[in-house]
């Protein structure tokens, strides 16, 4: 369970505005965080909090494969990313690297900028302490839930080699 | 139920009879891709896994194509990373300054990437290779990690849109049109989890580098992956290439689709995409007129050799604008050497041009041409988001060859009609 500050935005947020590119030949998490969505809120970086919640629109983490995307939003101290849907090799990256991300599209919609919002990994449930509305995520299929569950794919991976499995 | 081409690709690579949309599998990998961008990271979580060896050094392929020739001291740092797992590990497909070319050109250039194969990326456009009716994709730098180890990855089968391709393309007219057309028909999720699937007559009037530049672009699409059935331009340009087995899959005629999109490719004229995404496209005589700053020719979308012979033609005898300037950009060493051969270096430089090395550099802003605030290019890339090239405030318009050159002789977005 976490609870923190929303900071929303809309439709198709590329891994571009994410982390621009002149940025990426600084490979380290936190150097990245520093420039996190810089291109569309320039104050972003300065103003989020550990535990603090990025919402987005639909299509959210189009572009470029660059897995610094969640990286640097992690970095950046943010808990979770809840959209309305994820581009595919985002989504991918997130849950490969272990970072939470719930699709829920009314909670997209109905969450705002400022509110503050609570989300219950085990369950999906999302609350806007704000408002108190209260929505539900797209549950994450069990394959993917055990790669959550081991921190990212490599450990996972590790883990079913050294029992032979793969 | 019958299968797609694409579900069919990974059926067979995940030893299954069938598969259907939405079923979670592990699949074989062919070949496992990064650069130097993607590369470093996936070294990173690879060696803090503890892995110490890799599934096959022959199906592995890292091209340092983003920030080289390196263009700072980080760059190179990234570069060597790279350079040292290579040489860990002796990756056979390993391509550095001097031989390096941008890899989505170079990996079909060089036979690496064959019809029938799963292939995956650490790079988004990755999805090229469908062009030669392989399953490729993009990922990010974990699952490379994680495929290099493996040597499979785990998918989610994708359920598909078929594009019926009919008629032919008109003068001026090329791949670059056909996608961004399709782009802008279903916007840049219409593909969202999906394959595209390309097929109909229209399909083998189109040359292997058309393919290539559409199927490149079905990321911008939100697609998973850009397919076209294998043909006889296909064989011929694999059989000059590749010296293993290879396999062609064929669509079931009862496959599913959840959406059928039909394009004349005769009805077709040339299209860009205006700032700020690929799906905001307008046809050229829409947008005629309007001022540039810079043009530039080249990407892992539009630097083949087809590319460079329309953009020489159109310069050839013509000078670039005042004000403006035109970078061109050879995808690979072998296009760079062919065009020396055929007299286009000489006629872009001619033209005043700058003709670079291999390099994807401007595409993502990364050196090489990156713009300032208030500028505007067109350019044969595949992004034209916010700060792409350069400045929050600079603009791209994504365009084809033909209308990139028209325009950099014309000082503003221009049809190559109007140069007739």
């Amino acid at each position: 369970m976490v609870s923190g500050k929303v900071f929303k935005y809309g439709d198709n947020v590329d891994t571009d505005v994410i982390i621009p590119a002149r940025y990426l030949n600084a490979p380290s998490p936190e150097e990245l965080a520093k420039h996190c969505m810089e291109d569309i809120d320039a104050s972003f970086a300065t103003t989020v909090k550990p535990g603090d919640i990025m919402v987005g629109g639909a299509n959210f983490g189009c572009g470029s494969s660059r897995e610094h995307a969640p990286i640097s939003i992690r970095a950046c101290g943010v808990r979770c990313v809840i959209a309305a849907s994820f581009a595919r090799i985002f989504y991918r990256n997130a849950i490969n690297i272990g970072f939470p991300i719930l699709e829920c599209p009314e909670a997209a919609a109905a969450i705002q900028n400022g509110d503050t919002v609570s989300v219950d990994f085990a369950t999906g449930k999302i609350v806007d302490e704000t408002t108190g509305e209260t929505f539900q995520a797209v549950a994450l299929p069990p394959f993917i839930e055990k790669i959550v569950e081991h921190n990212g794919l490599l450990p996972y991976l590790k883990a079913r080699m050294e029992k032979g499995e793969v | 139920m019958g299968m797609t081409m694409t579900q069919k690709i990974l059926a067979a690579h995940a030893g299954l009879e069938s598969v259907k949309a939405g079923d979670l599998i592990e699949a074989k990998l062919d070949l496992v891709l990064g650069n130097d961008v993607t590369t470093p990271v996936a070294v990173d979580v690879f060696d803090k896994a503890g892995f110490d060896r890799v599934f096959d050094k022959n199906k592995i392929a890292i091209v340092l194509d983003h920030y080289t020739p390196c263009k700072d001291i980080k760059s190179a740092q990234l570069c060597k990373t790279a350079r040292d797992f290579a040489k860990r590990f002796d990756i056979k497909h390993f391509y550095d300054v001097g031989q390096v070319g941008i890899e989505h050109a170079l990996l079909p250039e060089k036979g690496i990437v064959a019809p029938g194969e799963v292939i995956i990326g650490a790079d988004s456009h990755t999805c090229t290779y469908g062009a030669l009716g392989a399953f490729s994709t993009g990922v990010g730098s974990t699952d490379m990690a994680a495929g290099m180890a493996a040597g499979e990855n785990w998918f989610k089968v994708p359920s598909a849109i078929k594009v019926v391709l009919t008629g032919k393309m008109g003068k001026w007219v090329s791949g670059k049109d056909v996608i961004l057309h399709l782009i802008g028909l279903i916007g840049v999720d219409g593909a969202l989890y999906k394959s595209i699937e390309f097929t109909g007559e229209g399909v083998w009037e189109l040359s292997m580098d058309d393919r290539f530049t559409i199927a490149n672009m079905a990321i911008e699409a939100g697609g998973k992956n850009g397919i076209f059935p294998v043909d006889e331009k296909t064989i011929e340009y694999v059989s000059r290439r590749v010296d293993r087995e290879w396999s062609a899959f064929e669509a079931d005629e009862d496959a599913e689709y959840d959406q059928v999109v039909e394009i004349n490719l005769s009805e077709l004229k040339p299209t860009v995409s205006l700032p700020h995404l690929p799906s905001n496209t307008k046809t050229v005589d829409q947008v005629a007129g309007l001022p540039i700053d810079q043009v530039v020719i080249g990407s892992c979308t539009n630097g083949r050799i087809s590319d460079m012979r329309i953009a020489a033609e159109i310069l050839k005898g013509r000078k670039v604008a005042d004000g403006v300037r035109c970078i061109v950009i050879p995808a690979t060493q072998d296009i760079y050497m062919e065009c020396i051969k055929q007299g286009y270096t000489q006629i872009f430089i001619e033209a005043g041009c700058a003709v670079s090395t291999p390099t994807c550099g401007p595409c993502l802003g990364g050196h090489m041409g990156c713009m300032c605030e208030g500028e505007r290019a067109v350019a044969t890339t595949n992004r034209n988001f916010v700060g792409r090239m350069g400045h929050v405030k600079s603009e791209v318009i994504l365009a084809s060859p033909a209308v990139a050159a028209a325009s950099a002789v014309k000082g503003c977005v221009a049809c190559p009609c109007e140069l007739d």
